[in-house]
């Protein structure tokens, strides 16, 4: 059986293998992605953002039950950061979802942002699609606790969720622009801390006072304790009054065409990037160009102009 | 690209006493690589269904409640049903001398004892993992 075939069927080593290819890069990675994209766009992703401590993790831990009690097969994306010093990084989500590991069922794979900034890794696209191609019903991503830019997740989900928590100093501080707009759902998780409801009404008057959507959705705000599994239940069932929303009123279908231009143009400008390196570098024109720039011999804006000049009018 | 090396570090069975195994996973990640840390009290089919799921180069098992004579191998063992007798195990912890050959005929490939430095595992995974 080939590897797309077995990939198809479910075959955890096989995906499993994949991904760590799409991860470290490797070539061959490519012709496997390109089979199995067609069979892509099945499943539903989740997103969850959040500041690190809030609980994440185990509200992803939680949603699993519910998934699986409903008989879904859940896939689970989890990213932290590298260490922007050593390059190296401690993967430690599963910690909390380990009873997970060993139900058929759920597949969960911790992935490091290898200097990616915006909350997830340059892989985590094609290894949601891999997850996709296997046919997981539901997949999670978990992003980064950061807190203020871990947008991304936007291009990725369709549904994001974004975790907050009482007592992590100014309440409306952890309640930044970008992370407001990003939000379909808001999540006050340890919610029987001091000052969840002073955060609960202010995040609602954040919420009125900002831009009306154009999908006409009104983000719910949903109070956990997550690791009693308190609100939980609601909170499945507010992902799915969004899904819903969202293939009645066509937002689906826009989210799915601004995801294909994100993609399309991550890889357009990754080839393009690395093609153009590889071509000086071959060239040896590296020191050429740094030389003539110190110097001021020559702008940047015209050495960048002339390259793309050569290069269009190549085989021509 | 050289690839990065991946290492699960794990704590089968029922001690709670995780500071070596954190140490470890720290000394790793300081070395520039992935570590997937699991936790205490896991048991051998979790530690080997996160190992295939995570795609890792080598399981570490860390141990000192006396168990690691039956939990080690489980783990080596399980790994083989499944197809993933590629993925290296090690082990350290507290292991008596005279369990170390019984240990490495079940498929443990190294067993680090106390008193071993985090360069010699950072080494030994090194010189054991394929990068390119």
């Amino acid at each position: 059986m080939t590897l797309a075939k077995r990939i198809l069927e479910g075959d955890i080593r096989a995906a499993s293998r994949l991904m760590r290819d799409i991860d470290d890069r490797v070539p061959s990675a490519l012709g496997l992605l390109k089979e199995l994209y067609p069979k892509t766009g099945r499943a539903y992703i989740i997103g969850i953002t959040g500041p690190p401590g809030s609980g994440k993790s185990t509200i992803v831990d939680k949603m699993v039950d519910i998934f699986r009690k409903e008989e879904k097969s859940v896939g689970i994306v989890a990213v932290d950061p590298t260490s922007p010093f050593t390059g190296g990084a401690i993967l430690g989500d599963r910690i909390r979802m380990q009873r997970h590991a060993t139900d058929e069922g759920v597949f969960i794979r911790s992935l490091a942002t290898r200097g990616c900034l915006g909350g997830l890794s340059r892989s985590t696209q094609d290894i949601v699609n891999v997850m996709d191609a296997m046919g997981k019903e539901i997949i999670l991503v978990e992003t980064v606790g950061v807190g203020q830019d871990e947008v991304e997740i936007v291009n990725t989900a369709h549904t994001s969720i974004v975790v907050l928590v009482p007592g992590l100093g100014d309440d409306i501080q952890a309640i930044k622009a970008g992370i407001i707009e990003i939000g379909d759902i808001f999540v006050i998780n340890k919610c029987d801390r001091e000052g969840a409801d002073k955060m609960e009404r202010d995040l609602r008057l954040v919420l009125e006072m900002a831009r009306k959507r154009e999908d006409g959705w009104e983000p719910p705000i949903f109070k956990t304790e997550a690791i009693l599994g308190k609100g939980i239940f609601e909170l499945v069932y507010g992902i799915y009054r969004h899904r819903q929303a969202l293939e009645q009123n066509r937002t689906m279908e826009r989210k799915l065409r601004e995801r294909a231009k994100a993609t399309f143009l991550e890889i357009l400008e990754t080839e393009v990037m690395t093609h153009l390196i590889e071509k000086l570098e071959k060239e040896g024109r590296w020191e050429t160009i740094i030389d003539d720039l110190v110097n001021r011999r020559a702008d940047p804006y015209s050495l960048v102009e002339e390259i793309m000049a050569e290069e269009l009018t190549k085989g021509h | 690209m050289a690839r990065k090396i991946r290492v699960l570090i794990a704590k089968p069975g029922l001690d709670g006493h995780d500071r070596g195994a954190k140490v470890i996973a720290r000394a790793l990640r300081d070395a520039g690589m992935e570590v997937i840390y699991t936790g205490i009290r896991q048991t051998p089919e979790q530690i080997a269904n996160a190992a295939i799921q995570e795609g890792v180069d080598m399981v570490g098992l860390s141990s000192l409640s006396g168990a690691h004579m039956s939990l080690f191998p489980k783990v080596v063992q399980i790994l083989k049903e499944k197809g993933a007798e590629d993925i290296i195990v090690f082990g350290g912890g507290i292991i008596p001398v005279d369990d170390i050959p019984e240990l490495k005929k079940a498929g443990i490939r190294e067993i680090f004892q106390p008193g071993a430095s985090t360069e010699e595992i950072i080494k030994y995974i090194q010189e054991n993992v394929k990068t390119t």
